[in-house]
């Protein structure tokens, strides 16, 4: 009696435990904004004073992932996002074409990290809120979730932290890519490996099976195979997955040049601490997400020599020079700039996340600006003939039907931690050549 | 493959001891006291936390946290049970059921409130033993000795020792143990106090070289059922031998297969014990 008793319990707790953890974990909260809400008023006609502009506040609709595993890109992307908010404010707002003026102010929830999240949030944004304009979650998982709704509601949505490419191929018209796609994560890694060791030709790719990271690897896979690299490990992991030893065990029997893959910090990192006390003795690690973030180099030793790709780094120097010298227009604050008052406001430096979270909002306002009113088919219509350079490089839109709203313009770099004179971890970028600010470490100590 | 073979039996041994004492902690307080402790997931994060706090904060080595937290698992074990089990013990079993899923959700809420759901890390790490294919990670084999050494101390406690003796008899009768003039009450609030302190020690363990957010006790708690009807319900050592067999398992399911295959054997083998031998591979307590 007493066993069947726990054997019907424990069945029963099992099938409660796989229904909470397909639903929702708890309430939404609506998070600070950056700046008071102040409803949109016309100026009073002009008299005996000289007129006044109207001035209309123009509600920026997003989640964070303030919680949950993708908390620290996320987070990263917030502050990016508030600062450009913060600026555009400061300095006045956005002029349009009627003589109004337009400031912003956020609406924000925390999604938690969790897809069901987001599609309620991000309908609650743009039916609640009357968000004007959609800035998308960190993620490719998330941000196609949000996809749907802003198509659907018809508002336009920056999408950053958001590279694959899949999202854009859907026939949506009003969603732009402000990074690289993920299709040429990993491809500049393979180019990095092949000019330094021409003879390192077998791969093993580990990845997290989440979209985005399942998009990198098999464009990886592609462009391998097409250049002669013998892939002698192609396996996917939860990307809830803490124990990589089986995983590691496998990439060790296949005894390859070099190990690709990854996912996003909370996996990545955990699987190059766990590559290293493994000692696997590959020659390249080049692993997705995760090494371009400070906290990567709290992984001491495990971090040494591990590549990673960057949509971008404080040390790449895009200027109004290079615009003029690439024909294209040159559009808000110089990265020094950007560095600067981020760590002024945040206290901590930058990273790619930080950054692509100011270039949407950056994004949105050149649109808008050119667009000179909020009209979502003009503000499209803006963004399709966008061609510009900022400090977070070259941004231009594929306007095809079959990959609108792609990102063609921008280009990623790659980063690798090594230790400085004093024995410190410093980043790195290696790759592309011209923009190096050291040789590669190769092979791995 | 020989090499490969032995190095994900190697491992799969070594998680399987810490496995294996989460376990313990769920079929000790079960076969004492038929409560399904279903705060054993939440006991296991904060344990990790503790660790992680106190290594972060007074940079204390972690085996050595973990003495302190095994200590604080026990003290809040027999407070957990005196608050929400005692009273509701002979009322019918979906009551502490209930009240323990109450203690998990003040649990896992505070937390939240206190840590978030960010991920943590210990940044700890003993270096490696041994060289190519078979390397060890030493976290996990101090990890596999300490279990070790646990399971040894508890089954000392209770077989040598005369509140040890008071649980034993408690758990196979307890109206014939008041009679006898054992104090039942103190004895189960012991037995509960000593399953939360296997779980504290199994979550310290784990977070020597796993990151962990506040949910993470929930995988782990999924994975003791699988091992407590494994290994036996009610037979602690059953237990860590269910935790050997799911570690190894996991280490070498995935030499054959992509190891997204490891969690659908699993629950295959589970579904398949409970239904072929309920009492588990290794017998239960009669």
């Amino acid at each position: 009696m007493k066993r069947s008793l726990f054997v019907l319990l424990s069945l029963l707790i099992l099938g409660s435990m796989a229904i909470a953890a397909c639903g929702p974990a708890t309430t939404p909260t609506a998070a600070p904004q950056t700046q008071a809400p102040a409803p949109a008023t016309q100026a009073p006609p002009a008299s005996t004073a000289p007129a006044q502009p109207a001035t209309k506040t123009v509600t920026i609709g997003f989640t964070s992932s303030q919680t949950g595993s993708l908390n620290v890109e996320s987070t990263r992307q917030y502050h990016g996002l508030q600062l450009w908010m913060d600026q555009v404010n400061k300095a006045g707002g956005v002029k349009l074409a009627d003589g109004t003026v337009v400031t912003f102010k956020a609406q924000t929830y925390d999604d938690e990290s969790n897809t069901d999240r987001v599609q309620q949030l991000y309908t609650k944004l743009a039916t609640e809120d009357n968000a004007d304009f959609l800035i998308s979650p960190y993620s490719s998982g998330l941000a196609a979730a949000a996809a749907v709704i802003a198509q659907q509601y018809n508002k336009i949505m920056i999408t950053t932290g958001a590279a694959d490419d899949s999202t854009y191929q859907k026939g949506y018209t009003l969603v732009y890519q402000a990074y690289t796609p993920a299709s040429h994560y990993l491809t500049g890694a393979l180019d990095l490996l092949a000019k330094t060791d021409p003879s390192a030709k077998k791969i093993a790719v580990a990845y997290s099976t989440d979209s985005f990271s399942t998009s990198v690897v098999n464009a990886l896979k592609t462009y391998a195979t097409s250049k002669g690299y013998n892939i002698v490990l192609f396996e996917g992991y939860d990307p809830a997955t803490t124990d990589f030893s089986a995983l590691i065990n496998k990439i060790q029997a296949a005894a390859p040049d070099a190990v690709m893959g990854g996912g996003h910090f909370q996996d990545g990192s955990t699987f190059a601490k766990q590559l290293f006390e493994k000692k696997i003795g590959a020659k390249f690690v080049a692993l997705l997400v995760a090494p371009p973030e400070d906290q990567f180099s709290q992984l001491g030793d495990a971090a040494l020599g591990v590549v990673g790709p960057s949509q971008w780094e404080p040390q790449v120097s895009f200027t109004q020079d290079s615009a003029q010298k690439a024909g294209l227009t040159w559009y808000g604050p110089t990265g020094a700039d950007f560095t600067s008052t981020y760590k002024a406001a945040f206290n901590e430096d930058p990273t790619y996340h930080s950054a692509g979270g100011y270039a949407a909002g950056l994004i949105l306002q050149k649109a808008i600006e050119d667009a000179g009113s909020l009209d979502t088919t003009a503000v499209a219509a803006a963004l399709d003939k966008m061609d510009i350079l900022t400090f977070y490089g070259h941004i231009k839109f594929d306007t095809s039907a079959a990959n609108h709203g792609l990102q063609i313009g921008h280009e990623m770099v790659y980063v690798q931690w090594q230790k400085d004179s004093s024995g410190n971890l410093v980043k790195q970028i290696v790759w592309p050549a011209e923009g190096a600010t050291a040789p590669l470490l190769y092979p791995i100590p | 493959m020989g090499n490969l073979f032995i190095a994900s039996l190697i491992d799969g041994l070594l998680i399987g001891f810490v496995y294996g004492i989460a376990a313990m902690g769920l079929s000790l307080i079960w076969g004492v006291m038929n409560v399904i402790n279903l705060a054993h997931a939440p006991i296991m994060a904060l344990a990790m936390f503790g660790v992680y706090l106190l290594f972060v904060s007074l940079n204390l080595n972690p085996y050595i946290a973990l003495i302190l937290i095994a200590l604080i698992g026990l003290i809040g074990g027999v407070i957990i049970y005196y608050i929400a089990i005692h009273r509701v013990l002979s009322a019918p079993p979906l009551s502490t059921l209930l009240a323990t899923y109450a203690v998990n959700m003040i649990m896992i809420g505070l937390g939240t409130a206190a840590f978030s759901t960010t991920p943590r890390n210990v940044n700890f790490t003993l270096g490696s033993i041994g060289s190519g294919d078979l390397t060890v990670q030493g976290t996990r084999l101090v990890a596999a000795i300490v279990a070790t050494v646990v399971t040894g101390a508890l089954y000392f406690f209770l077989y040598r020792t005369r509140p040890g003796k008071n649980i034993r008899a408690v758990a196979n009768n307890r109206a014939a143990a008041e009679l006898m003039g054992i104090p039942s009450s103190r004895v189960l609030a012991l037995s509960f106090g000593l399953g939360t302190l296997l779980a504290a020690v199994a979550g310290g363990l784990i977070a020597t070289f796993f990151p962990f957010t506040i949910l993470a006790g929930n995988a782990y708690q999924l994975k003791s059922f699988v091992i407590v009807v494994l290994g036996g319900l009610g037979n602690p050592i059953g237990s860590l031998l269910g935790g050997l067999i799911l570690g190894v398992m996991e280490g070498v399911i995935p030499i054959f297969m992509p190891n997204s295959w490891v969690p659908v054997l699993e629950f295959i083998l589970f579904v398949i014990i409970l239904l072929v031998r309920p009492t588990g591979l290794f017998g239960a307590k009669k």
